[in-house]
């Protein structure tokens, strides 16, 4: 490594220190980081952080379901060049025209080191993460067509996504490293309600985190409410002027919750049955304050 | 010796590989743990393990390797004292740290563990910038601020818990695959099933794009159209659901599994039956509390191909009459002229592609009340349980012929 960075997460980013950590660990092993965690817990906005804070490009290579790895590298377009050679108006002997270089050889070619995003990776075949094996280690790829090797300048930092909706490959996964993101506890949600709505009033925003927590813990939910649902949910409560003391006895603006009819059920029964005071142990993530 | 902790995490059933180790190694030997065992924790957990369904393995195996490392209670309190006036921090370049691990070595925290316990009970004050004593600044591998490649840190400026405690807090628990699941979960489980047409059969009714503009231009730029046959999933399903009584504890886990299977669209065709313990000549054409609409289990056999896959769901817990006897089943209404046991075993010749899940926890198989007709019907359906890891290998199975 020439220089050395590390990454100490942005302002309005709000970052645990495990995930810090790993984020460094992988930038100073070189090798990629794989990061996982429930929807809304910010995967896809950590490598815009990282990007930030580093001061670094950021490249972003979104994964569809017909998604190939050949995308990354290069596309040969021989549609192209065959409309050329009949209506003539280039030069069709210049293969190097049509070869377009993808998110992966654009980041390979950049002058200066970038981030590389590969988001939500787990939503392509099942093969593409081990076809992208050899080019995520050795940083570099040959182009038949015109007998180009595109190789790293620098080495980019590269952060992948996943939805967990496949398993990845082990030999894939042997090369990276892994960080779950935990959901984050109230105390963490409150500092991420806070970046988003600085002058939340302080009585509602606990009175909103307290529900928010309970209605998570409620067993047998089919969908759980996500960081995402809360910032909308919060807002909510704010426009309408609704006083913090309603909120655990009624929790106006369920649906902005829940989008199952049966939470919404589930939760009302048993919100009429025993209210918010049985509300079971919270459990804690490993967070530090 | 370290390595054991390498054997510890996969005696826990991490698949923890040598390459993930080396890489462990690189990282212990560029000094990313810093010197400590908190730092260790998270840097060796995002190395070696890759899933947060083996989190809560690696906390065990974690706690199980490192208990003791932690400096008890009243040990600590002490030492404490010793480094309460510190030295700044010593920060030694890169050829000093080299030199400092070839002449103490790598990390062995067993060794470790014993020469603090004996440091401590020798030692009987305060010891800054040395290398040999508790203290602060200096390369003795106990103590804080001070830099030993394996060392301890002892107290003062730790990040948070002791790693030891946040292993034995188990908080990822709730992520470990064999616990239990919800719909989603299965349905992602169930779409590993599949199984794809061969290039062999079917009508060329797809358009390959890649072929055409090949032969196009092969053809001088004349269009000329390439058509393929589509891959096409061919797995054809029958669920079997037991909705005894015995089963109701069960209701809401089959219910997910039943609606994950429902959903699941990816397959060429799914059929459900139902039955009461155990199959016998006939099986239930619906799930509604009425159960009157039956179907003889010959029919099944005459209706469905042996390419079927079979999956069925139940405790396997009955009377042993039920499963062995002549008129053994349970309704005093009907009688059966071959016992259960005789109807399982056709039901798996038919159908080579079989399995059977079950609700009940496989390590309670052999002591669950239904323990005895359980090892009977083991023998003739591999069985596996319901959970999202018993799945993953059901379904395994169900891709080869038994």
């Amino acid at each position: 490594m020439t220089e050395k960075q590390t990454y100490q997460g942005t302002g309005d980013y709000i970052v645990s220190p495990e995930l810090q950590n790993s984020v460094n660990i992988s930038v100073a092993l070189k090798r990629p980081i794989l990061i996982k965690g429930e929807p809304g817990t910010g995967k896809t906005v950590l490598a815009e952080s990282v990007a930030e804070s580093l001061g670094l490009e950021l490249i972003i290579w979104n994964i569809k379901s017909t998604t190939k790895a050949q995308e990354g590298l290069y596309v040969y377009d021989t549609v192209q060049r065959l409309y050329d050679s009949q209506f003539g108006e280039h030069d069709v002997a210049d293969i190097k025209r049509y070869i377009k270089l993808g998110k992966l050889g654009e980041a390979f070619s950049s002058e200066e080191r970038v981030v590389l995003l590969i988001d939500e990776i787990d939503k392509a075949d099942l093969e593409f993460p081990n076809d992208l094996l050899w080019e995520l280690d050795v940083m570099n790829f040959y182009i038949p067509e015109t007998g180009e090797t595109i190789a790293a300048k620098n080495r980019p930092i590269v952060i992948i996504t996943s939805n967990a909706e496949k398993e990845l490959p082990d030999a894939f996964l042997r090369r990276c490293i892994f960080h779950y993101i935990e959901f984050p506890d109230d105390k963490m949600m409150e500092d991420i309600v806070k970046v988003h709505y600085p002058d939340m009033e302080a009585t509602l925003l606990r009175e909103a985190l307290k529900a928010f927590y309970w209605l998570r813990s409620v067993p047998g939910l089919q969908k759980k409410p996500s960081t995402s649902e809360l910032l909308d949910w919060i807002q909510a409560l704010a426009l309408g002027g609704i006083d913090p003391a309603e909120i655990s006895k009624n929790i106006p603006f369920l649906g902005a919750l829940l989008k199952k009819n049966q939470d919404f059920d589930l939760t009302l029964k048993k919100l009429n049955s025993q209210g918010m005071e049985n509300m079971p142990p919270q459990r804690r993530g490993g967070y530090v304050h | 010796m370290f390595i054991n902790f390498f054997f510890a995490l996969r005696k826990e059933g991490v698949p923890v590989t040598l390459i993930e180790w080396m890489t462990l190694m690189e990282a212990l030997h560029i000094g990313l743990a810093g010197s400590s065992l908190t730092q260790f924790y998270h840097l060796a957990r995002s190395v070696l393990v890759k899933s947060e369904t083996h989190f809560d393995q690696y906390d065990i195996a974690f706690q199980y390797f490192f208990r003791g490392i932690e400096p008890p209670e009243k040990l600590l309190k002490q030492v404490t004292k010793w480094i309460e006036n510190p030295l700044p921090p010593y920060l030694f370049s890169e050829e000093e740290r080299d030199e400092l691990i070839k002449k103490l070595g790598k990390p062995e925290f067993e060794e470790l563990r014993a020469q603090l316990q004996e440091l401590v009970e020798k030692q009987d004050g305060e010891h800054h910038g040395g290398k040999h004593w508790i203290g602060t600044g200096g390369t003795s591998k106990f103590g804080n601020a001070g830099y030993s490649p394996g060392g301890v840190r002892i107290g003062g400026a730790s990040h948070g818990r002791s790693a030891v405690k946040v292993a034995a807090a188990r908080n990822f628990v709730d992520y470990r695959s064999d616990e239990t699941l919800g719909i989603r979960q299965f349905e992602m489980a169930l779409r590993k099933l599949r199984q794809f047409s061969t290039r062999l059969d079917g009508p060329k009714d797809e358009l390959d794009l890649e072929a055409t503009i090949e032969e196009t231009g092969r053809n001088a730029g004349m269009l000329k159209l390439v058509w393929a046959r589509p891959r096409k999933n061919t797995v054809k399903l029958i669920v079997l659901m037991d909705i005894g009584g015995s089963m109701s504890a069960y209701a809401q886990i089959c219910s997910q599994l039943f609606s994950a299977v429902h959903k699941a669209t990816h397959f060429k065709d799914i059929r459900f039956y139902y039955f009461h313990n155990c199959i016998y000549d006939f099986v239930y054409d619906d799930d509604g509390s009425y159960l009157h609409r039956t179907i003889k289990t010959t029919d099944l056999f005459n209706m469905f191909d042996s390419d079927y896959k079979v999956i069925l769901v139940g405790d396997a817990s009955m009377a042993p009459s039920e499963l062995l006897q002549q008129n053994g089943i349970i309704y005093w209404d009907k009688d059966n002229e071959e016992p259960g046991l005789t109807w399982l075993q056709r039901v798996a010749r038919r159908f080579p592609y079989n399995v059977w899940l079950n609700p009940i926890a496989e390590r309670h198989w052999e002591t669950s009340y239904g323990a005895q007709t359980i090892n009977i019907v083991r023998k003739v359906f591999p069985m596996y349980e319901l959970t999202l890891e018993g799945i993953d290998r059901a379904i395994k199975k169900l891709m080869v012929r038994k």
